[in-house]
């Protein structure tokens, strides 16, 4: 009933040109997402706008009641955005690993730095979350020395360890040879099936259809159709959607 | 050919002057690098316009005027406005001063060359910019700039033979005294030479070895 997500009137421009034309949906607790679309249709751009990372233009962002981004009316700064930021967890389509960093210090800074946790626990916690993304036998590893599948694995698992309300993921397979999208998209799965929320956008429209529970079909900067995963997928009732989802398919 | 007492006794000269070099290396050596890198952060994490502007003009007016004018201004001008600062305060103030510019540009340079993601992924943790600045980006950036720096700690080793201008007391001060009493001119310059590369080549081979353990983590 009550919404975990709710985002209302969301627009966003680049300059004059409009990216996101007005968006509204909702996202229960324990609820997966799907945003699917053509490049362009600003579903990435959308997701961005959860945490602020891109400013909307207009409208509202509510997570857990709290709204995103803005105080007594007055834009908040990237410092005040922080602890509102903790709360969302973000996989981005380039992994965006630390170099400098070996993946246990990767997953464990945000706890020790944001949470404040010491040392030894956040260590703890970070082997914790490598072990959910099966990830412990490189604990020590540099994010360098890792394929690309292993990095987005270690990726998830520190945004895990942020032990967020809400998943957000940007495009997680995107930059992936093909042979390591499997390993990233089983342990997404895993996830799901942890009762967690998450908003995913993504171009794997079998896995879109298999893991969430609902599909939205973003296309010129508007939500086209939504809907149950499978219907939005299998039977869509908008040409834009049959003719994209066409496409995608050969 | 002299002979080996001669080259005894240069070399002694010259050495008395070894100390004031290295001193005034080293501590324009961190004047610039705290300076620098201070003004570098400044300059790519904060939005005032009249900062950016100031640190803009620093850095070009200081990298354009030869080292001597500058620290001729610096020791000779400020006496006449009745700042008289030591020879030696006066070389560590305008190398270091000189050398801030110069870093700033290096530190500048590794901080841009930092993936967009790097800082995005931090705030998304959760992380405050200032906290994303210290544990993400200057970590990263650092270890980009070291070949830079390590050029300009080399480069200033060799200039601060220019200080001896202003009669600070180092290698080179030395040897111009000494050849214009004993005409040893080869001698004396050359042995000067060897003292520079004595103090040069060490530090060009620190600062390979740290390129080589840091190189490996560029991403």
């Amino acid at each position: 009933m009550d919404a975990l997500l709710s985002v209302a009137g969301l627009r966003k421009s680049f300059g004059s040109v409009e990216v996101l034309k007005g968006i509204d949906f909702s996202v229960k607790a324990g609820e997966k997402i799907a945003l699917i679309g053509p490049s362009g249709s600003g579903k990435s751009t959308c997701l961005r706008c959860m945490n602020f990372l891109e400013t909307p233009t207009a409208g509202e962002i509510l997570l857990d009641g709290e709204r995103i981004g803005m105080r007594n009316g007055r834009m908040m700064s990237d410092r005040q955005l922080a602890p509102q930021r903790a709360e969302m967890g973000m996989v981005f389509q380039l992994f965006n690993l630390w170099p400098h960093l070996t993946v246990t210090e990767n997953v464990a800074i945000a706890a020790r730095k944001v949470r404040g946790l010491a040392y030894k626990e956040a260590r703890e916690l970070a082997l914790d979350m490598l072990a959910k993304v099966h990830m412990t036998h490189r604990a020590d590893a540099s994010p360098l020395e890792l394929s690309g599948g292993q990095q987005q694995r270690v990726a998830i698992a520190r945004a895990l360890a942020q032990k967020p309300k809400l998943m957000l993921f940007d495009e997680p397979t995107s930059a992936l040879d093909p042979e390591l999208v499997c390993e990233v998209l089983n342990v997404i799965e895993e996830l799901a099936g942890e009762g967690r929320t998450m908003l995913l956008v993504t171009h794997e429209i079998a896995f879109a259809r298999d893991v969430a529970d609902r599909v939205m079909f973003l296309d010129g900067g508007v939500i086209v159709e939504e809907g149950p995963a499978s219907a939005v997928i299998n039977t869509p009732r908008e040409e834009r959607t049959r003719s994209f989802l066409k496409q995608i398919r050969h | 050919m002299p002979d080996f007492e001669t080259f005894r006794l240069v070399l002694e000269g010259l050495v008395a002057g070894l100390g004031v070099t290295v001193l005034v290396a080293l501590s324009s050596l961190a004047i610039g690098l705290a300076l620098g890198f201070a003004l570098s952060l400044v300059r790519e994490f904060t939005r005032t316009r009249a900062a950016h502007f100031a640190i803009d003009a620093y850095v070009e007016l200081l990298r354009n005027i030869p080292a001597l004018t500058h620290l001729f201004i610096l020791y000779f001008g400020l006496a006449s406005l009745g700042l008289r600062l030591s020879s030696i305060a006066a070389a560590i103030l305008g190398l270091g001063l000189i050398g801030a510019a110069v870093t700033c540009d290096i530190f500048r340079a590794g901080f841009r060359s930092l993936p967009k993601g790097q800082v995005e992924a931090g705030l998304a943790v959760g992380l405050t910019p200032r906290q994303t600045i210290i544990s993400i980006l200057a970590p990263q950036a650092m270890r980009i700039a070291l070949p830079g720096l390590g050029n300009y700690a080399v480069q200033l080793v060799k200039d601060t033979s220019v200080v001896s201008a202003i009669a600070a007391p180092e290698i080179m001060f030395f040897a111009r005294s000494m050849v214009t009493s004993s005409f040893q001119t080869t001698l004396i310059y050359a042995t000067a030479a060897g003292l520079y590369l004595l103090l040069s080549l060490p530090l060009m081979q620190c600062v390979r070895v740290l390129e080589a353990h840091y190189g490996k983590l560029k991403g």
